[in-house]
């Protein structure tokens, strides 16, 4: 009998010559008259020690990482076909303590599945929520989804359900269901991991969406620099409309969905929801005012349910284990799991999925094992490049949205960067307004020109004019309230926050600091 | 990659992807695959095709980063420059990039290819690098110039 071997097909793996190693097997197992089947996985979310290969036992799919191409032949000398020891043996993967402490709700199947195995996937709970979806009326779909306290894991934390419903609500003979997949911020991957890991559960998701608000035509905008995830998702859109599961008559039920990829172009504003409408209609990423709100005027001028990848992805999982198995997990109003991404200098970088409540301090020591260089953690930025610089002061408390709102921070898309002591705050903070002057959509002016003269302020700062600290203060209120987005609003985040916080890498002394210290 | 201007095969691009809803982007797209850049002379004709000023097609070309409206260099190499990569070190792998890469690279930096886990990530054409130093940098440059 064949023997099967994971080899994931995941990007980080692919960036660490994962190809090379699954051709480098089948060479080494045919020299040596074995036969093996190599199965390209996803990511099992454990990056440091990508790739990481499996092999199928009788006593489970035992983990050999990292591995590269040279490796192989020592592998098949110490037979690890059948789990044999290696240096690079980790045992069984599921023992993993890494693994074994998290609670995979929404990727549960990445890095386990063949991503575009449909059969895999169904033996794997798969297509569950939408069988569930198709008994119940849209309003019941909905309130599914409300019951569940999902909320928007593109990093606005809005209940998803109540978007719905205001879809659901609103009269049209077109709608749309929009994906969320530009994920632009640094630190983030788990969009990425789960559209290349189990693109089938993300179409699954879309297709209970378009039920439940009455929606025909949906579109994933995936970033252009996420290629592999395009390939599968495109791959798993064709597979899911042969076997009936979209386009007409989606398994029987009379219902109409079609689905398309939308390829970005590398602009982060576009992240933000009515950029990214724009964008697909084929003009500039400029934000829109708002109102009317996209589920009322969306995708041409149509009512749209916009979400991100996680929470569409999650959707399944709620239809088919019922709201209150989601809602059991996490704290206070911040229901369920979030996938946490441990990036940065870190030892022990990777995806953990958890339940709200969990600390940075759990994350970063007990999953992260310290920083990667092995000196002392200075700082964390926390949710993306908009989001705020944690001081160790602040890394005890859970993460929830409405605690760390209370710390003026942002849990964000859950991106976690770690910085060790080596880091120069007052750089990393004209880095912020330097990104936004980039990025910048150009619409308003806080945005446009307050991230030009920040960058200008911060050299100021830096070259030894701190009484320009004062005038960074004036630029960062200005554009915190006068923006019309997250961009130019969320800039001063980062800004402040490593101000307030290290204010010595500001050349100025901590009891300034503290003055209006707010963030 | 092909540097000059291809009318006919833009033109059935054009046609391939007009009725599109919001077809601009999956056009440029479909055209900068083809002939590695969006030629200047091709933005009447798409201008016309989407009933669209050519202001309007010029102005999504130049707003969107991934557009080019020139040539590339024969290789192109991306170098993530965004926090994540920047707490292991992509600052210094980015001047140590601009200094060594040959004539035909253009280094570019990039603002996050989500391999923040994997720190400094690049991608080098359509090929995705994780946890690039220096050194390992070199021999993927030499591995290049000794293939082409």
């Amino acid at each position: 009998m064949s023997i099967v071997i994971f080899v994931p097909g995941d990007s980080v793996s692919l960036a660490l010559s994962a190809d090379d190693i699954a051709s480098v097997i089948l060479k080494e197992a045919a020299k040596r008259d074995i036969t093996v089947t190599v199965v390209r996985n996803g990511s099992r979310g454990m990056l440091w020690l990508e790739p990481l290969i499996e092999v199928q036992t009788a006593g489970g799919r035992m983990a050999y990482g990292p591995v590269q191409p040279d490796d192989i032949p020592s592998l098949f000398d110490a037979d690890f076909l059948h789990g044999g020891a290696h240096p690079l043996s980790l045992g069984l993967t599921e023992e993993s303590p890494y693994l074994k402490n998290q609670q995979r709700l929404t990727f549960a199947r990445v890095g386990i599945t063949d991503p575009l195995s449909l059969n895999d996937y169904l033996v794997h709970g798969g297509y569950q929520g939408l069988r569930a979806a198709l008994t119940l009326p849209p309003a019941a779909i909905v309130q599914q989804v409300t019951d569940s306290g999902l909320r928007g894991r593109g990093g606005a934390a809005f209940p998803t359900g109540i978007k719905w419903n205001t879809v659901l609500k609103t009269e049209s003979t077109q709608k749309y269901i929009v994906c969320n997949a530009d994920e632009g911020d640094s630190g983030t991957f788990a969009d990425r991991m789960l559209m290349e890991g189990d693109p089938f559960v993300l179409i699954e998701g879309m297709t209970i969406a378009a039920l439940a608000v009455g929606a025909t035509q949906g579109y994933i905008y995936v970033r252009s620099e996420y290629p592999h995830a395009i390939t599968a998702l495109n791959k798993a859109i064709a597979i899911a409309r042969e076997a009936g599961y979209l386009g007409t008559d989606i398994s029987g039920s009379g219902q109409n969905f079609e689905l398309e990829v939308r390829k970005a172009a590398g602009a982060y504003v576009c992240g933000e929801e009515t950029a990214m409408l724009e964008s697909i209609e084929g003009r500039r990423g400029i934000v829109r005012a708002k109102p009317p709100l996209p589920a009322i005027a969306g995708l041409f001028g149509k009512p749209t349910v916009i979400n991100n990848v996680i929470s569409l992805a999650t959707v399944p999982l709620i239809l088919a284990r019922g709201a209150d198995f989601y809602k059991n997990y996490g704290m206070g109003r911040s229901r369920g799991t979030l996938p946490f991404q441990l990036a940065g200098n870190i030892k022990q970088g990777g995806l953990i999925e958890a339940a709200f409540g969990v600390t940075l301090r759990e994350l970063m020591y007990d999953f992260g094992g310290g920083s990667s260089t092995g000196r002392a953690i200075k700082a964390v930025q926390v949710g993306g490049p908009l989001g705020t610089y944690l001081p160790e002061s602040q890394w005890d408390t859970p993460m929830d949205y409405e605690a760390y709102t209370n710390l003026g921070a942002v849990l964000g898309h859950g991106g976690i960067v770690v910085h060790d002591d080596t880091a120069d705050l007052a750089k990393l903070a004209r880095y912020a307004m330097e990104f936004c002057a980039i990025e910048s959509c150009g619409k308003c002016t806080p945005c446009r020109i307050g991230a030009v003269r920040g960058v200008e302020v911060m050299d100021k700062i830096i070259a030894g004019q701190t009484a320009q600290v004062d005038l960074l203060r004036d630029l960062c209120d200005t554009m915190l309230h006068g923006s019309m987005c997250a961009m130019g609003g969320m800039t001063p985040y980062p800004v402040l926050s490593a101000l307030n916080h290290f204010p010595k890498d500001f050349g100025i002394a901590i009891k300034d600091a503290k003055d209006t210290a707010n963030y | 990659m092909n540097s000059t201007h291809h009318p006919e095969k833009i033109a059935a691009l054009i046609a391939t992807h007009q009725q599109r809803p919001g077809a601009l982007l999956p056009m440029l797209h479909a055209i900068q695959e083809m002939a590695g850049f969006i030629p200047p002379e091709s933005v009447a004709a798409i201008a016309a095709a989407l009933n669209l000023s050519r202001a309007e097609v010029h102005g999504v070309i130049t707003f969107y980063h991934f557009f080019r409206s020139a040539p590339p260099a024969r290789h192109q190499i991306q170098i993530c420059c965004a926090e994540s990569c920047q707490s292991m070190g992509s600052e210094q792998l980015y001047k140590h990039a601009e200094l060594t890469a040959g004539a035909d690279c253009s280094v570019q930096a990039v603002y996050c290819l989500g391999l923040c886990a994997n720190s400094p990530a690049m991608m080098v054409d359509d090929t995705l690098h994780a946890r690039v130093t220096p050194a390992k940098f070199d021999n993927l440059i030499n591995k290049i110039a000794n293939k082409s």
